[in-house]
Formats: structure tokens, C-alpha cells, sequence
């Protein structure tokens, strides 16, 4: 095996000199947003090869924060990156009006669930066909660690000594708003990410994807305090690489298998988080509709 | 609708000019007094296989009209005070990735809830300077059901032409008036498609600072983004790329105005002949303010009449030519008082009078009209 393949078969230099633009990194170090490009374009490149996407048919569009730039400007294809919490709406529009494309939506936590959770309900309940993929990071990480609707209780932010806010479920929520796909990982779970996103970006309808990520700049410093369990050599080894401690947070323990992919649990608190395909279901979709009455003859 | 005359009110007049210019895309949500162009709009879309989408809210119209846009459609939303308020941050995002995409806004009583549904003309200054940063907006305003229809049209044209978003600053009164309508045969009235977006550009990787539009899908590799930028949509906050940009955004709107100049869509005037006052006013509020001019006139008294049919970019070196002898000028507006200062930025020796009216209603002529024959007698 050459040194520089991966368990997935192909060489780094296949996926970055296709899908990526020759452009430096703004992540820091340890983030989890590289992670979530690299599984997009091996899902992206297994569908091509596969002939079930065309590459000049993905269009990525991103709002604001850390999560948006994932794809503006890394990845090469169309790319709209859009204004604080409106990626969707966006999103919509693109969709709609060239039903061809294969919209994916990335956004955060703050960006997708808090400014924007208004567009990402209504999305999910018209079945808009786009996959939205949702970097949980915690935290505002751009902005600087504020507290954010997903925060842990009790932690410290830089807004709030003690977060009084209960984190937000966002997986449930998709399931209430009516999602026809609904996933959750975290940024440890590498291949079903991918499996999954290469389900759910031929999913014909809404598809959600959750992934917990590390932000080693800013959660890792609310997260050390309820790690508890760290011996102090541990701590210390936390403190020098947050990112890849966070990272082992971040696995869980096997329960089983649902809907064809393995289900996990982990905790971050007191109350475990489930990972796996909640829900993959059909109906019909908005465009669906759209183009239906079409064929309505009207008094023109 | 077919080509012939039609009484209909200024909303369905407007969302039938849309149709006609080529509009497949409308995005929108539910207001007074818009309401009437989102219903026409929603009836008649899917029969010319279009696209009526209604959204959550107006900022999400926004987005999904500028996001139709760059997938090669021509798009529109329609949306009154509040509704507009909430656009602006988008609308913002259009001016900077010079996307062509049409906003009504069916002015109304503010602010706040205000008078809902009474017509206003109290968003002219927000057409101007509502979303942060520097814009330099288009922005048309009709006084008749016929103007509602015409002018939805020209939006498009100049939306389409100089790569950027227009706008049709309606109000309430002409949105629910009902009169004739002329909708001239298909291709007699000028229609504008969007420049196409070719690779046979010098620097074909560019996709700003250029008239054509690119669009999604044809594997351009777009990369378009509300942060400031290169050409080629790479992020980039080098001062002189985003002067560039910035610079380009108000080249175009002065190259819009001078063409807006010659096909006579900045401003009308009429009794100019050795008038010593001038009325100027513009969308519902002109028209008492013309009738006012008309009687005065049969009252020996010469008062001359100019209309604002574009409000943005203001017609100042026109205006002020017309104007450069005048000694009085009344400006008529359903406001307490805006457009009177741009007005008042170009007046040389004029004394500038406000006639202003708030309250969700129009003027009275007769109010107009002692206010001017009040100062002529002085």
C-alpha cells in the first residue's frame, strides 16, 4: 500500500487535484471541518464514479461561520456562500429553479439551528430534495466561543459563566419538522459519514446530517472542565492537543444497527447523544408539486 | 394574460408585466398591499411553467430569488414596508454578487405595523440606503396601473442589462387601483434576456465586475460569495479589490441613469413654459399633485409639474436643468418629507417646500393647490 492511500483505496493527491481548489486552509489546527470535506469528496467522488452524480451538477452553498467554509472556497464546483443563517433559502431557490442540480447545504449549529432555524424546519417539512450537512460544533467557534443553542449546560462560554440554556436536539427536531433523512455522527465516524452522505445526496427529498465536531480553540476549553474522568497526565495531554482528545469524546459505544447503518452512543453529558440514520423515508417533494401544475390548463 | 385592454388593479398589472418580461421564479410571502401581485403571481407561474414558492419569511424570499437567479432564471419577490426591512441584508448580498433579481415593494404606512395596508411612500430613502455598506440602487416608481405593468418590465430589462438587483417602489394607492391596462402583442414591447455568460472572455475565470451572468451547472466552477472578492469570486479583502468592486456597482448605476435619461424613464415634465413654481412629485402622490398644477393653471396661475418615474439613480443633472430658473419648488410625497432633499441638493436659488402627508392616505389636490397658490401670493 502506498504510504499516502487511505482505508478508502485512493491516494490524497486523486481527491485534492479533482475536488479541491489549490487554496490554503483557514481551520485551526485539529479541526474536525477538514474531516467533513474529506468524507464529502469521497462521497462526491464515489457517486461520480458511479455515474449517479455529474460533478458540474453539485453546487455547495454556506452561510456564515467556521461551517460555511468547508466548501468557499475548497471545493471545486459551484459554491454559494450566503449571509448569516440563509444557506437554505438560498438553497431553495437554486434548487427550484434547476431541479438538475445536486444542492448540499453546509451549515453550523449557531448558522443552521439558531439565526437560521426558521429556514431549516420549513425546508425539511416542504421536502426540498438538497442534503444538509450540520457541523455541531457547540459553539460560535468564528466568533469566538460564545454560547450557542447546542452548548452543553453549565459550561462557560466567553457569553456565559455558567450556559443556562438547554442544548437543542437537532436530530429529533428534523424528525418533527419532517425530514424524509435524518443521520447523526460525529466527526469520529469517518466511513459511515460517508456511506451515509452517498445515500443521502441521491436521497430524493430533504436529507439532514448532523456531525458533532471537534472545535479544539474554544469547546475544548468548556469541554476539559466535565471530563473529569482525565487523570491529570491526561489533562495535560489534552491541553496540547485538544483536537485530537476531543476526538476520542467523540466515540462511542456500539448499541446496534438501524436502518441498515450501526447505531452508537456517546456522552458528552449526563444524557448520552444516539448516532446513526434515524429515518429514510419517501414522499413526494415541493418540485414534485411545482411541476404538477403544470399540466393544470389555466385561462391563459 | 393575452395581448388587449384589461381593467385590472396595479398588482395583478405588475405581476403580468413580469410574466411578460420573462419572469419563472417568484418567491414570496403574504402581505398588504403586495398581496395581489403574490396571488397573480401564484395563478399564473405554473402556466408558463414557472415557479411560485411561498416562503417562511421575507428574508428567506430574498435568498431564494437571488439563489433562482444564479441558476439562469429571472426572478422576483414582491413585499411591502416590513417585508422589505427584512430584505435588506440580502438585498445587500445581490448589490455585492451583482446578481439580477426584481423587489416590489407596495409602500405603506410605517413605520413598524404602521397603517397596515394604507399606502405611504415613506421606503424611499430605504430603496437608497437601507442595507449596510455602499450601494447604488435602481429603483422605478409608477403612478398607474399601466406604469405598474410597464415599469415591473423595465426592472427586468435593467436588471438583466447591468447585472443587478432593480427595484419597483409601488404604493398601496396603485397596488389597489383599479384602471385600464394595455398588455401589448408578445415582442412589442421590449424585452431584455441576460447577457450570456461565455468563456470567450480575456480573463475568462473572471465572473464579476463584467455584464454576463454566469449561471449554475455549467461547470464553471463558480465561486460566489457576500464577502469581498476577487474576480474570480476567490475571498479577498485587499483594499483595492473591494474598491473595485464597489466602484463598479456605482459605474453601473450611473451608466443606468444616463440610459434611463435617454429612453425617458427618469422623469417627465409638463407646463414648464415660463413657470416661476414647479411641483414635483412622483408615484400616487403626483397624481393630485398633477391635478393640482391643472387647476392652478386654468386659475392663471403658472405653476409647471415634473414626475420622478425613477427615483434611484436620482435624475439630478436632468432635474436641475429643468429647474435652474424656477424660483419655488413643492415637492409632493406621502412622507414628512424625503425625497425634498435631494430635491433641495440641486435647487440653486429656489426656496424647496415640503408638502408632506403621512397617515395613509393620499393628498387632497385642493391641499396641494392653496399651498401653491398661498406662496404665489406672497
Amino acid at each position: 500500500m502506498n504510504k499516502s492511500e487511505n482505508k478508502l483505496g485512493k491516494p490524497q493527491e486523486y481527491y485534492r487535484e479533482r475536488y479541491l481548489r489549490n487554496l490554503p486552509t483557514a481551520f485551526c489546527a485539529g479541526c474536525g471541518n477538514g474531516t467533513i470535506l474529506n468524507c464529502f469528496v469521497r462521497a462526491v467522488d464515489a457517486l461520480i464514479q458511479d455515474k449517479q452524480l455529474q460533478h458540474q451538477n453539485l453546487l455547495s452553498v454556506s452561510g456564515i461561520g467556521c461551517s460555511a467554509w468547508i466548501p468557499s472556497p475548497h471545493f471545486k464546483g459551484d459554491t454559494l456562500h450566503t449571509t448569516h443563517g440563509r444557506a437554505i433559502a438560498f438553497a431553495t431557490g437554486a434548487k427550484i429553479m434547476n431541479p438538475k442540480l445536486q444542492v448540499t447545504v453546509f451549515t453550523g449549529d449557531g448558522d443552521g439551528a439558531a439565526i437560521g432555524g426558521n429556514h431549516l424546519i420549513h425546508a425539511a417539512r416542504r421536502n426540498i430534495p438538497m442534503t444538509v450537512i450540520l457541523v455541531n460544533n457547540l459553539n460560535y467557534g468564528m466568533t469566538g466561543g460564545q454560547s450557542a443553542p447546542t452548548t452543553p449546560l453549565h459550561v462557560q462560554t466567553s457569553t456565559y459563566p455558567k450556559n443556562p440554556e438547554t442544548p437543542f436536539d437537532l436530530s429529533q427536531l428534523m424528525l418533527g419538522a419532517g425530514a424524509t433523512y435524518v443521520a447523526r455522527w460525529t466527526t469520529y465516524y469517518v466511513n459511515e459519514i460517508v456511506d451515509t452522505l452517498k445515500e443521502a445526496m441521491i436521497h430524493p427529498g430533504f436529507s439532514f446530517i448532523e456531525i458533532i465536531s471537534q472545535c479544539p480553540t474554544y469547546a475544548a476549553r468548556f469541554l476539559t472542565e466535565f471530563q473529569t474522568s482525565l487523570t491529570p497526565k491526561e489533562q495535560e495531554q489534552f491541553r496540547r492537543q485538544p483536537g485530537a482528545w476531543m476526538l476520542k469524546a467523540l466515540k462511542g459505544k456500539k448499541t446496534g444497527v438501524a436502518n441498515g447503518h450501526p447505531r452508537y452512543q456517546i456522552t458528552l453529558q449526563e444524557k448520552p447523544i444516539d448516532l446513526g440514520v434515524f429515518k429514510q423515508e419517501r414522499r413526494p417533494t415541493l418540485i414534485d408539486y411545482l411541476q404538477g401544475l403544470w399540466n393544470n390548463k389555466g385561462d391563459a | 394574460m393575452k395581448a388587449g385592454l384589461y381593467f385590472v388593479d396595479g398588482g395583478i398589472a405588475c405581476a403580468e408585466g413580469a410574466i411578460y418580461a420573462g419572469c419563472r421564479f417568484f418567491a414570496g410571502y403574504p402581505i398588504t398591499p403586495a398581496t395581489s401581485i403574490v396571488e397573480q403571481m401564484a395563478l399564473r407561474l405554473p402556466q408558463v411553467k414557472g415557479y411560485y414558492v411561498q416562503m417562511e419569511d421575507e428574508l428567506a424570499s430574498m435568498a431564494a430569488i437571488i439563489g433562482a437567479s444564479w441558476s439562469g432564471g429571472k426572478t422576483m419577490t414582491a413585499t411591502s414596508g416590513p417585508g422589505f426591512s427584512l430584505m435588506q441584508e440580502n438585498l445587500g448580498y445581490a448589490y455585492l454578487t451583482e446578481t439580477p433579481v426584481v423587489v416590489v415593494d407596495a409602500q405603506r404606512s410605517g413605520p413598524s405595523t404602521g397603517q397596515a395596508t394604507m399606502p405611504g411612500q415613506q421606503d424611499v430613502m430605504q430603496a437608497r440606503y437601507g442595507t449596510h455598506g455602499d450601494i447604488a440602487p435602481i429603483a422605478f416608481c409608477p403612478w398607474s396601473v399601466q406604469e405598474m405593468f410597464d415599469f415591473t418590465i423595465h426592472a427586468f430589462n435593467y436588471a438583466e442589462k447591468f447585472r443587478t438587483p432593480t427595484l419597483v417602489m409601488a404604493d398601496g394607492e396603485i397596488c389597489y387601483m383599479r384602471e385600464p391596462l394595455t398588455i401589448p402583442k408578445s415582442s412589442a414591447f421590449p424585452v431584455l434576456n441576460r447577457n450570456r455568460f461565455t468563456k470567450s472572455h480575456p480573463r475568462p475565470e473572471e465572473i464579476f465586475l463584467r455584464y454576463e451572468m454566469p449561471r449554475f451547472g455549467d461547470g464553471h466552477n463558480l465561486l460566489v460569495t457576500g464577502s469581498a472578492h476577487r474576480p474570480n469570486g476567490v475571498r479577498d479583502y485587499t483594499p483595492t479589490f473591494h474598491r473595485a468592486t464597489i466602484e463598479w456597482i456605482f459605474k453601473k448605476s450611473q451608466q443606468a441613469g444616463q440610459a434611463l435619461f435617454e429612453e425617458k424613464l427618469d422623469l417627465e415634465a409638463s407646463h414648464l413654459d415660463s413657470a416661476e413654481s414647479v411641483v414635483v412629485s412622483f408615484g400616487a402622490a403626483a397624481r393630485p399633485a398633477y391635478h393640482a398644477v391643472q387647476t392652478a393653471q386654468k386659475n392663471g396661475v403658472n405653476v409647471g409639474f415634473v414626475r420622478l418615474k425613477t427615483l434611484w439613480p436620482f435624475p439630478e443633472a436632468h432635474l436641475k436643468a429643468l429647474l435652474k430658473d424656477i424660483q419655488r419648488i413643492f415637492v409632493v410625497e406621502m412622507n414628512m418629507g424625503m425625497m425634498v432633499h435631494e430635491v433641495a441638493r440641486i435647487a440653486c436659488q429656489a426656496d424647496v417646500i415640503s408638502i408632506p402627508k403621512v397617515a395613509g392616505e393620499v393628498h387632497d389636490a385642493k391641499e396641494i393647490l392653496k399651498a401653491v397658490m398661498e406662496a404665489d401670493a406672497v
